[in-house]
Protein backbone atom coordinates (compact mmCIF):
# COMPACT_ATOMS: atom_id res chain seq x y z
CA UNK A 1 0.00 0.00 0.00
CA UNK A 2 2.72 2.53 0.81
CA UNK A 3 4.16 2.11 -2.69
CA UNK A 4 0.94 2.27 -4.32
CA UNK A 5 0.42 5.97 -2.29
CA UNK A 6 4.25 6.89 -3.27
CA UNK A 7 3.64 6.32 -6.50
CA UNK A 8 -0.12 8.26 -6.78
CA UNK A 9 1.92 11.12 -5.04
CA UNK A 10 4.96 11.42 -6.71
CA UNK A 11 3.28 13.12 -9.68
CA UNK A 12 1.74 15.51 -7.83
CA UNK A 13 5.01 16.50 -6.05
CA UNK A 14 6.85 16.76 -9.35
CA UNK A 15 4.36 18.51 -11.24
CA UNK A 16 5.88 21.85 -10.29
CA UNK A 17 9.15 20.99 -11.83
CA UNK A 18 7.60 19.26 -14.68
CA UNK A 19 5.95 22.54 -15.22
CA UNK A 20 9.42 24.19 -14.93
CA UNK A 21 11.26 21.83 -16.58
CA UNK A 22 8.89 22.35 -19.88
CA UNK A 23 8.41 26.00 -19.76
CA UNK A 24 12.84 26.02 -19.93
CA UNK A 25 12.55 23.42 -22.83
CA UNK A 26 9.90 25.27 -24.51
CA UNK A 27 12.44 28.62 -24.19
CA UNK A 28 15.21 26.91 -25.58
CA UNK A 29 13.22 25.64 -28.15
CA UNK A 30 12.00 28.63 -29.68
CA UNK A 31 15.65 30.37 -29.19
CA UNK A 32 16.54 27.43 -31.28
CA UNK A 33 14.33 27.99 -34.11
CA UNK A 34 15.07 31.79 -34.21
CA UNK A 35 18.71 30.91 -34.16
CA UNK A 36 18.33 28.73 -37.33
CA UNK A 37 15.39 30.87 -38.71
CA UNK A 38 17.61 33.67 -38.36
CA UNK A 39 20.44 32.14 -39.54
CA UNK A 40 18.97 31.15 -42.61
CA UNK A 41 17.98 34.43 -43.54
CA UNK A 42 21.22 35.86 -42.59
CA UNK A 43 22.86 33.85 -45.29
CA UNK A 44 19.94 34.33 -47.61
CA UNK A 45 21.25 38.28 -46.86
CA UNK A 46 24.53 37.42 -48.51
CA UNK A 47 23.69 34.94 -51.48
CA UNK A 48 23.93 36.90 -54.75
CA UNK A 49 20.63 36.54 -55.90
CA UNK A 50 18.70 39.65 -54.51
CA UNK A 51 15.51 40.33 -55.31
CA UNK A 52 16.57 44.29 -56.07
CA UNK A 53 12.94 45.66 -57.27
CA UNK A 54 11.86 43.91 -53.57
CA UNK A 55 14.75 45.46 -51.90
CA UNK A 56 13.90 49.06 -52.74
CA UNK A 57 10.26 48.09 -52.53
CA UNK A 58 10.91 47.55 -48.76
CA UNK A 59 13.33 50.60 -48.58
CA UNK A 60 11.28 52.77 -49.41
CA UNK A 61 8.19 50.85 -47.10
CA UNK A 62 10.32 50.05 -43.78
CA UNK A 63 12.65 53.55 -44.37
CA UNK A 64 10.97 56.28 -46.44
CA UNK A 65 7.46 55.86 -44.89
CA UNK A 66 8.79 55.28 -41.03
CA UNK A 67 10.29 58.74 -41.33
CA UNK A 68 7.27 60.96 -40.01
CA UNK A 69 6.95 58.46 -36.89
CA UNK A 70 10.62 58.71 -35.85
CA UNK A 71 10.97 62.30 -36.79
CA UNK A 72 8.04 63.33 -34.18
CA UNK A 73 9.51 60.72 -31.45
CA UNK A 74 13.15 62.33 -31.93
CA UNK A 75 11.79 66.17 -31.84
CA UNK A 76 10.05 65.13 -28.57
CA UNK A 77 12.09 63.32 -27.09
CA UNK A 78 15.07 65.64 -27.34
CA UNK A 79 12.82 68.97 -26.20
CA UNK A 80 11.95 66.93 -23.10
CA UNK A 81 15.49 65.48 -22.82
CA UNK A 82 16.76 69.43 -22.38
CA UNK A 83 14.11 70.30 -19.80
CA UNK A 84 15.08 67.40 -17.84
CA UNK A 85 18.85 68.13 -17.90
CA UNK A 86 17.76 71.45 -17.05
CA UNK A 87 16.12 70.68 -14.39
CA UNK A 88 18.86 68.10 -13.08
CA UNK A 89 21.97 70.96 -14.23
CA UNK A 90 20.63 73.58 -12.39
CA UNK A 91 20.62 71.73 -9.22
CA UNK A 92 25.23 71.50 -9.58
CA UNK A 93 25.11 74.61 -11.46
CA UNK A 94 25.52 72.67 -14.58
CA UNK A 95 22.96 74.04 -16.85
CA UNK A 96 25.28 75.26 -19.29
CA UNK A 97 25.61 71.36 -19.93
CA UNK A 98 22.21 70.73 -21.44
CA UNK A 99 23.24 71.03 -25.08
CA UNK A 100 25.98 68.15 -24.29
CA UNK A 101 24.21 65.80 -22.24
CA UNK A 102 21.44 66.45 -25.01
CA UNK A 103 23.68 65.73 -28.27
CA UNK A 104 25.18 62.77 -25.92
CA UNK A 105 21.85 61.49 -25.08
CA UNK A 106 20.08 61.76 -28.32
CA UNK A 107 23.31 60.00 -30.64
CA UNK A 108 24.30 57.16 -28.27
CA UNK A 109 21.13 56.10 -26.62
CA UNK A 110 17.72 57.52 -27.30
CA UNK A 111 18.26 57.97 -30.85
CA UNK A 112 18.95 54.37 -31.93
CA UNK A 113 16.52 53.10 -29.05
CA UNK A 114 13.87 54.72 -29.54
CA UNK A 115 13.60 54.76 -33.20
CA UNK A 116 14.17 51.26 -33.10
CA UNK A 117 11.28 50.56 -30.67
CA UNK A 118 9.19 52.98 -33.00
CA UNK A 119 9.96 50.76 -35.82
CA UNK A 120 9.19 47.45 -33.87
CA UNK A 121 5.57 48.71 -33.35
CA UNK A 122 5.49 50.04 -36.84
CA UNK A 123 7.49 47.76 -39.23
CA UNK A 124 7.88 44.04 -37.41
CA UNK A 125 4.17 43.81 -36.60
CA UNK A 126 3.66 45.02 -40.49
CA UNK A 127 5.63 42.29 -41.78
CA UNK A 128 4.61 39.81 -39.31
CA UNK A 129 0.99 40.51 -40.38
CA UNK A 130 1.61 41.08 -44.28
CA UNK A 131 3.78 37.15 -43.80
CA UNK A 132 1.17 35.65 -41.60
CA UNK A 133 -1.80 36.42 -43.97
CA UNK A 134 0.66 34.78 -46.96
CA UNK A 135 1.25 32.04 -44.73
CA UNK A 136 -2.54 31.64 -44.16
CA UNK A 137 -3.71 32.29 -47.49
CA UNK A 138 -1.01 29.85 -48.55
CA UNK A 139 1.38 32.42 -51.08
CA UNK A 140 4.15 30.81 -49.11
CA UNK A 141 3.57 27.66 -50.45
CA UNK A 142 2.77 29.07 -53.88
CA UNK A 143 6.11 30.57 -53.74
CA UNK A 144 7.56 27.14 -52.79
CA UNK A 145 5.81 25.64 -55.78
CA UNK A 146 7.22 28.37 -58.40
CA UNK A 147 10.79 27.73 -57.44
CA UNK A 148 11.22 31.05 -55.22
CA UNK A 149 12.82 30.54 -51.56
CA UNK A 150 11.11 33.13 -49.12
CA UNK A 151 13.89 33.33 -47.38
CA UNK A 152 15.41 34.97 -50.61
CA UNK A 153 12.53 36.76 -52.10
CA UNK A 154 10.58 37.53 -49.08
CA UNK A 155 12.69 37.22 -45.77
CA UNK A 156 16.17 38.96 -47.17
CA UNK A 157 15.19 41.98 -48.90
CA UNK A 158 12.90 42.38 -45.67
CA UNK A 159 16.06 42.57 -43.35
CA UNK A 160 18.60 43.75 -45.48
CA UNK A 161 16.05 46.69 -46.04
CA UNK A 162 15.46 47.38 -42.55
CA UNK A 163 19.06 46.83 -41.36
CA UNK A 164 20.81 49.62 -43.89
CA UNK A 165 17.15 52.11 -43.30
CA UNK A 166 17.24 51.99 -39.74
CA UNK A 167 20.68 53.56 -39.24
CA UNK A 168 19.55 56.48 -41.96
CA UNK A 169 16.86 57.25 -39.79
CA UNK A 170 18.74 57.27 -36.88
CA UNK A 171 20.45 59.95 -38.60
CA UNK A 172 17.69 61.62 -39.23
CA UNK A 173 16.50 61.20 -35.35
CA UNK A 174 20.01 62.36 -34.35
CA UNK A 175 19.65 65.76 -36.10
CA UNK A 176 15.56 66.49 -35.10
CA UNK A 177 16.05 65.28 -31.86
CA UNK A 178 19.39 67.76 -31.17
CA UNK A 179 16.96 70.79 -32.65
CA UNK A 180 14.06 69.68 -30.67
CA UNK A 181 17.00 70.18 -27.73
CA UNK A 182 17.88 73.23 -29.19
CA UNK A 183 14.12 74.57 -29.90
CA UNK A 184 13.46 74.42 -26.01
CA UNK A 185 16.86 75.51 -25.45
CA UNK A 186 16.67 78.76 -27.00
CA UNK A 187 12.78 79.23 -26.54
CA UNK A 188 12.14 78.31 -23.05
CA UNK A 189 15.73 78.43 -21.15
CA UNK A 190 17.28 81.50 -22.11
CA UNK A 191 20.43 79.85 -24.40
CA UNK A 192 21.73 81.30 -27.25
CA UNK A 193 20.95 79.78 -30.38
CA UNK A 194 24.88 80.18 -31.80
CA UNK A 195 26.07 79.09 -28.31
CA UNK A 196 23.95 76.12 -28.22
CA UNK A 197 24.64 74.24 -31.53
CA UNK A 198 28.63 75.68 -31.34
CA UNK A 199 28.80 73.27 -27.58
CA UNK A 200 26.51 70.69 -29.44
CA UNK A 201 28.81 70.58 -32.83
CA UNK A 202 32.37 70.71 -30.53
CA UNK A 203 31.16 68.47 -27.94
CA UNK A 204 29.44 65.60 -30.01
CA UNK A 205 32.53 63.09 -31.49
CA UNK A 206 32.45 60.61 -34.72
CA UNK A 207 32.21 57.85 -32.30
CA UNK A 208 28.95 59.36 -30.41
CA UNK A 209 27.31 58.48 -34.02
CA UNK A 210 28.77 55.76 -34.66
CA UNK A 211 28.01 54.17 -31.80
CA UNK A 212 24.03 54.70 -32.57
CA UNK A 213 24.36 54.14 -35.96
CA UNK A 214 25.62 50.76 -35.48
CA UNK A 215 23.15 49.90 -32.96
CA UNK A 216 20.84 50.94 -35.57
CA UNK A 217 22.16 48.27 -37.46
CA UNK A 218 21.53 45.67 -34.98
CA UNK A 219 18.10 46.76 -33.93
CA UNK A 220 17.05 46.86 -37.92
CA UNK A 221 17.99 43.27 -38.45
CA UNK A 222 16.14 42.27 -34.83
CA UNK A 223 12.78 43.89 -35.75
CA UNK A 224 12.92 42.27 -39.60
CA UNK A 225 14.11 38.92 -38.29
CA UNK A 226 11.09 38.96 -35.19
CA UNK A 227 8.30 39.90 -38.22
CA UNK A 228 9.52 37.55 -40.78
CA UNK A 229 9.84 34.93 -38.31
CA UNK A 230 6.34 35.63 -36.47
CA UNK A 231 5.34 35.90 -39.44
CA UNK A 232 6.45 32.55 -40.76
CA UNK A 233 5.20 30.68 -38.35
CA UNK A 234 1.63 31.98 -38.13
CA UNK A 235 -1.23 30.00 -38.45
CA UNK A 236 -5.16 29.33 -37.94
CA UNK A 237 -6.66 32.28 -39.87
CA UNK A 238 -6.78 36.05 -38.74
CA UNK A 239 -6.29 35.60 -35.20
CA UNK A 240 -3.27 33.44 -36.34
CA UNK A 241 -1.85 36.47 -38.13
CA UNK A 242 -2.69 38.95 -34.74
CA UNK A 243 -1.28 36.81 -32.81
CA UNK A 244 1.57 36.57 -34.82
CA UNK A 245 1.94 41.07 -35.14
CA UNK A 246 1.45 40.63 -31.48
CA UNK A 247 4.43 38.04 -30.45
CA UNK A 248 6.12 40.26 -33.03
CA UNK A 249 6.38 43.50 -31.32
CA UNK A 250 6.90 42.14 -27.75
CA UNK A 251 9.83 39.74 -29.13
CA UNK A 252 11.80 43.04 -30.87
CA UNK A 253 11.21 45.36 -28.46
CA UNK A 254 12.85 42.95 -25.88
CA UNK A 255 15.35 41.80 -28.08
CA UNK A 256 16.32 45.51 -28.72
CA UNK A 257 16.41 46.65 -24.77
CA UNK A 258 18.43 43.45 -24.34
CA UNK A 259 20.57 44.12 -27.30
CA UNK A 260 21.08 47.39 -26.36
CA UNK A 261 22.55 46.97 -23.33
CA UNK A 262 24.82 44.30 -24.61
CA UNK A 263 26.15 46.50 -27.43
CA UNK A 264 26.63 49.57 -24.96
CA UNK A 265 29.07 47.27 -23.15
CA UNK A 266 30.83 46.19 -25.25
CA UNK A 267 31.04 49.61 -27.03
CA UNK A 268 32.32 50.65 -23.22
CA UNK A 269 34.98 48.09 -23.22
CA UNK A 270 36.70 48.86 -26.48
CA UNK A 271 36.53 52.93 -26.06
CA UNK A 272 34.21 53.38 -28.88
CA UNK B 1 -9.96 -0.89 -56.52
CA UNK B 2 -8.88 -0.84 -60.02
CA UNK B 3 -5.92 0.75 -61.61
CA UNK B 4 -6.17 2.31 -65.27
CA UNK B 5 -2.31 3.03 -65.71
CA UNK B 6 -1.11 1.48 -68.76
CA UNK B 7 1.82 4.12 -69.17
CA UNK B 8 4.56 4.37 -67.06
CA UNK B 9 3.21 7.20 -64.46
CA UNK B 10 4.97 10.44 -64.10
CA UNK B 11 4.17 10.84 -60.70
CA UNK B 12 3.66 7.94 -58.23
CA UNK B 13 2.80 7.57 -54.64
CA UNK B 14 4.40 4.76 -52.80
CA UNK B 15 2.46 3.39 -48.88
CA UNK B 16 2.83 7.54 -48.21
CA UNK B 17 2.02 8.41 -44.45
CA UNK B 18 1.78 11.58 -42.67
CA UNK B 19 0.93 12.19 -39.36
CA UNK B 20 0.24 15.92 -37.10
CA UNK B 21 1.47 15.02 -33.96
CA UNK B 22 -1.03 12.21 -32.94
CA UNK B 23 -3.35 12.29 -36.26
CA UNK B 24 -2.72 10.46 -38.70
CA UNK B 25 -3.99 11.62 -41.91
CA UNK B 26 -2.17 9.59 -44.66
CA UNK B 27 -1.77 6.29 -43.44
CA UNK B 28 -0.47 3.98 -46.95
CA UNK B 29 -1.48 6.53 -49.84
CA UNK B 30 -0.49 4.72 -53.06
CA UNK B 31 -1.32 6.62 -56.12
CA UNK B 32 0.05 6.70 -59.81
CA UNK B 33 -0.99 9.48 -62.55
CA UNK B 34 -0.06 8.48 -66.49
CA UNK B 35 1.33 11.12 -68.59
CA UNK B 36 -1.78 13.34 -70.24
CA UNK B 37 -3.63 11.46 -67.21
CA UNK B 38 -6.67 13.27 -65.25
CA UNK B 39 -6.86 12.09 -62.47
CA UNK B 40 -9.70 13.43 -59.53
CA UNK B 41 -9.11 12.83 -55.98
CA UNK B 42 -12.71 12.52 -54.35
CA UNK B 43 -12.95 12.37 -50.15
CA UNK B 44 -14.78 13.60 -47.40
CA UNK B 45 -13.59 17.25 -45.26
CA UNK B 46 -10.31 16.13 -43.45
CA UNK B 47 -9.19 12.79 -44.92
CA UNK B 48 -5.89 14.44 -46.07
CA UNK B 49 -6.46 15.31 -50.12
CA UNK B 50 -4.56 18.31 -49.45
CA UNK B 51 -2.29 16.99 -48.16
CA UNK B 52 -1.38 14.17 -50.59
CA UNK B 53 -0.85 16.90 -53.20
CA UNK B 54 1.32 18.83 -50.58
CA UNK B 55 3.39 15.61 -49.88
CA UNK B 56 3.74 15.05 -53.63
CA UNK B 57 4.97 18.60 -54.15
CA UNK B 58 7.73 18.62 -51.83
CA UNK B 59 5.72 21.01 -49.32
CA UNK B 60 5.06 18.19 -46.54
CA UNK B 61 7.40 15.66 -46.18
CA UNK B 62 6.16 11.84 -45.59
CA UNK B 63 7.02 10.11 -42.83
CA UNK B 64 7.37 6.79 -44.37
CA UNK B 65 6.46 6.14 -48.09
CA UNK B 66 8.21 7.40 -51.48
CA UNK B 67 6.96 9.90 -53.90
CA UNK B 68 8.16 8.91 -57.35
CA UNK B 69 8.61 11.44 -60.01
CA UNK B 70 9.56 10.47 -63.65
CA UNK B 71 10.51 7.22 -62.01
CA UNK B 72 12.90 8.95 -59.52
CA UNK B 73 12.25 9.20 -56.17
CA UNK B 74 11.21 13.24 -54.94
CA UNK B 75 13.44 13.18 -51.91
CA UNK B 76 16.14 16.23 -51.20
CA UNK B 77 16.31 19.88 -52.24
CA UNK B 78 17.97 19.21 -55.59
CA UNK B 79 14.96 16.51 -56.32
CA UNK B 80 12.23 18.76 -55.37
CA UNK B 81 13.31 21.36 -57.38
CA UNK B 82 13.25 19.65 -60.16
CA UNK B 83 9.95 18.50 -59.90
CA UNK B 84 8.45 22.20 -59.48
CA UNK B 85 10.47 22.79 -62.31
CA UNK B 86 7.99 20.64 -64.25
CA UNK B 87 4.69 21.09 -62.47
CA UNK B 88 2.13 23.39 -62.09
CA UNK B 89 -0.06 24.13 -59.02
CA UNK B 90 -3.45 25.80 -58.61
CA UNK B 91 -4.62 26.50 -55.16
CA UNK B 92 -7.72 26.42 -53.83
CA UNK B 93 -7.44 30.49 -52.50
CA UNK B 94 -5.88 31.08 -55.57
CA UNK B 95 -2.93 32.47 -53.16
CA UNK B 96 -2.20 34.71 -55.81
CA UNK B 97 0.91 37.29 -54.27
CA UNK B 98 -0.82 40.49 -53.38
CA UNK B 99 1.64 43.05 -53.59
CA UNK B 100 2.30 42.32 -57.27
CA UNK B 101 0.16 43.02 -60.60
CA UNK B 102 -1.80 40.31 -61.90
CA UNK B 103 0.69 39.91 -65.09
CA UNK B 104 3.63 39.77 -62.23
CA UNK B 105 2.06 37.13 -60.54
CA UNK B 106 1.43 35.14 -63.94
CA UNK B 107 5.19 35.31 -64.80
CA UNK B 108 6.23 35.05 -61.56
CA UNK B 109 8.33 31.48 -62.41
CA UNK B 110 9.51 32.99 -65.81
CA UNK B 111 11.30 35.98 -64.31
CA UNK B 112 12.32 35.04 -60.44
CA UNK B 113 13.19 31.29 -61.59
CA UNK B 114 13.75 31.39 -65.68
CA UNK B 115 15.30 34.54 -65.77
CA UNK B 116 12.97 36.45 -68.38
CA UNK B 117 13.37 39.64 -68.70
CA UNK B 118 10.27 41.83 -67.43
CA UNK B 119 8.99 43.18 -71.39
CA UNK B 120 9.50 39.53 -72.44
CA UNK B 121 7.91 38.00 -69.36
CA UNK B 122 4.79 40.57 -69.39
CA UNK B 123 4.48 39.69 -73.17
CA UNK B 124 3.63 35.88 -72.47
CA UNK B 125 2.06 36.85 -69.28
CA UNK B 126 -0.49 38.73 -71.51
CA UNK B 127 -0.54 35.81 -73.86
CA UNK B 128 -1.38 33.42 -71.32
CA UNK B 129 -3.98 35.41 -69.76
CA UNK B 130 -5.75 35.26 -73.77
CA UNK B 131 -5.70 31.69 -73.01
CA UNK B 132 -7.61 31.75 -69.91
CA UNK B 133 -10.25 34.53 -71.48
CA UNK B 134 -8.64 37.59 -69.51
CA UNK B 135 -8.15 40.85 -71.37
CA UNK B 136 -4.64 42.62 -71.53
CA UNK B 137 -6.50 45.54 -69.15
CA UNK B 138 -6.50 42.64 -66.22
CA UNK B 139 -2.65 42.38 -66.22
CA UNK B 140 -1.55 45.70 -64.25
CA UNK B 141 -4.48 45.18 -62.40
CA UNK B 142 -3.81 44.05 -58.76
CA UNK B 143 -5.69 40.58 -57.20
CA UNK B 144 -7.85 42.15 -55.01
CA UNK B 145 -9.47 43.79 -57.37
CA UNK B 146 -10.29 41.01 -59.47
CA UNK B 147 -13.74 39.25 -59.03
CA UNK B 148 -13.10 35.29 -57.41
CA UNK B 149 -13.50 34.06 -61.31
CA UNK B 150 -11.27 36.18 -62.52
CA UNK B 151 -8.45 34.73 -59.59
CA UNK B 152 -8.95 31.33 -60.25
CA UNK B 153 -7.93 32.17 -64.01
CA UNK B 154 -5.33 34.35 -63.35
CA UNK B 155 -4.54 31.16 -60.87
CA UNK B 156 -4.89 28.92 -63.82
CA UNK B 157 -2.61 30.97 -66.24
CA UNK B 158 0.12 31.04 -63.55
CA UNK B 159 -0.10 27.43 -63.20
CA UNK B 160 0.38 26.39 -67.13
CA UNK B 161 2.63 29.60 -68.12
CA UNK B 162 5.99 27.33 -67.83
CA UNK B 163 4.01 24.51 -69.71
CA UNK B 164 4.34 22.43 -67.31
CA UNK B 165 4.26 17.91 -67.63
CA UNK B 166 1.94 17.96 -64.51
CA UNK B 167 -0.67 20.25 -62.77
CA UNK B 168 -2.01 19.74 -59.47
CA UNK B 169 -5.64 21.55 -58.89
CA UNK B 170 -7.04 22.23 -55.31
CA UNK B 171 -10.50 22.31 -55.31
CA UNK B 172 -10.55 24.83 -58.51
CA UNK B 173 -14.44 25.32 -58.59
CA UNK B 174 -14.78 26.25 -54.56
CA UNK B 175 -16.77 29.52 -53.69
CA UNK B 176 -17.56 30.02 -57.10
CA UNK B 177 -21.18 30.02 -58.55
CA UNK B 178 -21.90 27.09 -61.10
CA UNK B 179 -21.93 28.75 -64.07
CA UNK B 180 -18.48 30.28 -63.27
CA UNK B 181 -17.17 26.89 -62.15
CA UNK B 182 -18.04 25.03 -65.18
CA UNK B 183 -16.16 27.78 -67.07
CA UNK B 184 -13.44 27.25 -64.89
CA UNK B 185 -13.47 23.28 -65.28
CA UNK B 186 -13.68 23.81 -68.80
CA UNK B 187 -10.57 25.95 -68.78
CA UNK B 188 -8.56 23.43 -66.76
CA UNK B 189 -9.38 20.82 -69.82
CA UNK B 190 -9.03 23.06 -72.75
CA UNK B 191 -5.51 23.98 -71.03
CA UNK B 192 -4.43 20.33 -69.66
CA UNK B 193 -5.49 18.96 -73.13
CA UNK B 194 -3.71 21.99 -75.14
CA UNK B 195 -0.04 21.07 -72.81
CA UNK B 196 -0.59 17.65 -72.93
CA UNK B 197 -0.19 17.61 -69.37
CA UNK B 198 -1.47 15.06 -66.22
CA UNK B 199 -3.52 16.45 -63.94
CA UNK B 200 -4.46 16.27 -60.36
CA UNK B 201 -7.00 17.06 -59.03
CA UNK B 202 -8.82 17.54 -55.73
CA UNK B 203 -12.47 18.30 -55.20
CA UNK B 204 -15.93 18.08 -53.84
CA UNK B 205 -17.31 19.36 -56.64
CA UNK B 206 -19.11 16.17 -58.90
CA UNK B 207 -19.88 17.95 -61.52
CA UNK B 208 -16.17 19.04 -61.75
CA UNK B 209 -15.16 15.44 -61.51
CA UNK B 210 -17.42 14.64 -64.09
CA UNK B 211 -15.92 16.99 -66.64
CA UNK B 212 -12.28 17.24 -65.10
CA UNK B 213 -11.98 13.57 -64.50
CA UNK B 214 -10.61 10.68 -66.69
CA UNK B 215 -9.48 8.11 -63.40
CA UNK B 216 -11.36 9.31 -60.39
CA UNK B 217 -9.52 7.78 -56.91
CA UNK B 218 -11.63 7.84 -53.68
CA UNK B 219 -9.20 8.71 -50.27
CA UNK B 220 -10.98 7.55 -47.36
CA UNK B 221 -8.91 7.55 -43.74
CA UNK B 222 -5.73 8.20 -45.31
CA UNK B 223 -6.12 5.83 -47.65
CA UNK B 224 -7.11 5.36 -51.51
CA UNK B 225 -10.42 2.66 -51.25
CA UNK B 226 -11.42 2.82 -54.61
CA UNK B 227 -9.79 3.82 -58.14
CA UNK B 228 -11.76 3.79 -61.70
CA UNK B 229 -12.83 5.58 -64.54
CA UNK B 230 -14.72 8.01 -64.87
CA UNK B 231 -17.09 6.00 -67.10
CA UNK B 232 -17.23 3.22 -64.09
CA UNK B 233 -18.28 5.83 -60.98
CA UNK B 234 -21.66 5.89 -61.13
CA UNK B 235 -21.39 1.36 -61.03
CA UNK B 236 -17.88 1.40 -58.65
CA UNK B 237 -19.26 -1.09 -56.28
CA UNK B 238 -17.94 0.95 -53.33
CA UNK B 239 -20.32 2.10 -50.37
CA UNK B 240 -17.74 4.91 -50.13
CA UNK B 241 -17.99 5.88 -53.59
CA UNK B 242 -22.11 5.75 -53.82
CA UNK B 243 -22.38 7.86 -51.05
CA UNK B 244 -20.20 10.80 -51.77
CA UNK B 245 -21.22 10.81 -55.05
CA UNK B 246 -24.62 10.99 -53.84
CA UNK B 247 -24.27 12.78 -51.10
CA UNK B 248 -25.62 11.18 -48.03
CA UNK B 249 -25.43 11.69 -44.45
CA UNK B 250 -25.69 7.61 -43.70
CA UNK B 251 -23.05 5.31 -45.03
CA UNK B 252 -19.49 4.26 -44.09
CA UNK B 253 -18.37 7.92 -44.41
CA UNK B 254 -19.21 10.02 -40.80
CA UNK B 255 -20.07 13.45 -41.52
CA UNK B 256 -17.14 16.06 -40.53
CA UNK B 257 -19.76 17.77 -37.77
Amino acid sequence: MTSVSETQQAPALLRPFQLIGRTVIAAFREVGRISVFSARVLVACVTPVIYIREFFRQCLKIGFYSLPVVGLTAVFIGAALALNIYVGGSRFNAEQFVPNIVVLGITRELGPVLAGLMLAGRVSAGIAAEIGAMRVTEQIDALLTLSAKPARYLYAPRVLAATLTLPLLVLVADTIGVMGGYLVGVGSLDFNGSVYLKNTWEFVTANDIWSGVIKAAFFGAIIAIMGCYQGDRSKGGAGGVGRAATLAVVGAAVLILASNYILTSIFTSIGL
Amino acid sequence: MRETITHAPILELRGVHKSFGDQEVLRGVDLMVAPGQSLVIIGGSGTGKSVTIKCALGLMTPERGEVLFDGQPVKGGKAIDAVRRRTGMLFQGGALFDSLTVWENVAFALMYRDRVGRGEARKLAIETLAKVRLGASAADLRPAELSGGMQKRVALARAIIAKPDLIFFDEPTTGLDPITADAVNSLIVEQVKALGAAAITITHDMASVRKIADDVAMLHEGRIVWRGAISTLDRSGSAHVDQFVHGRAEGPIQPAI
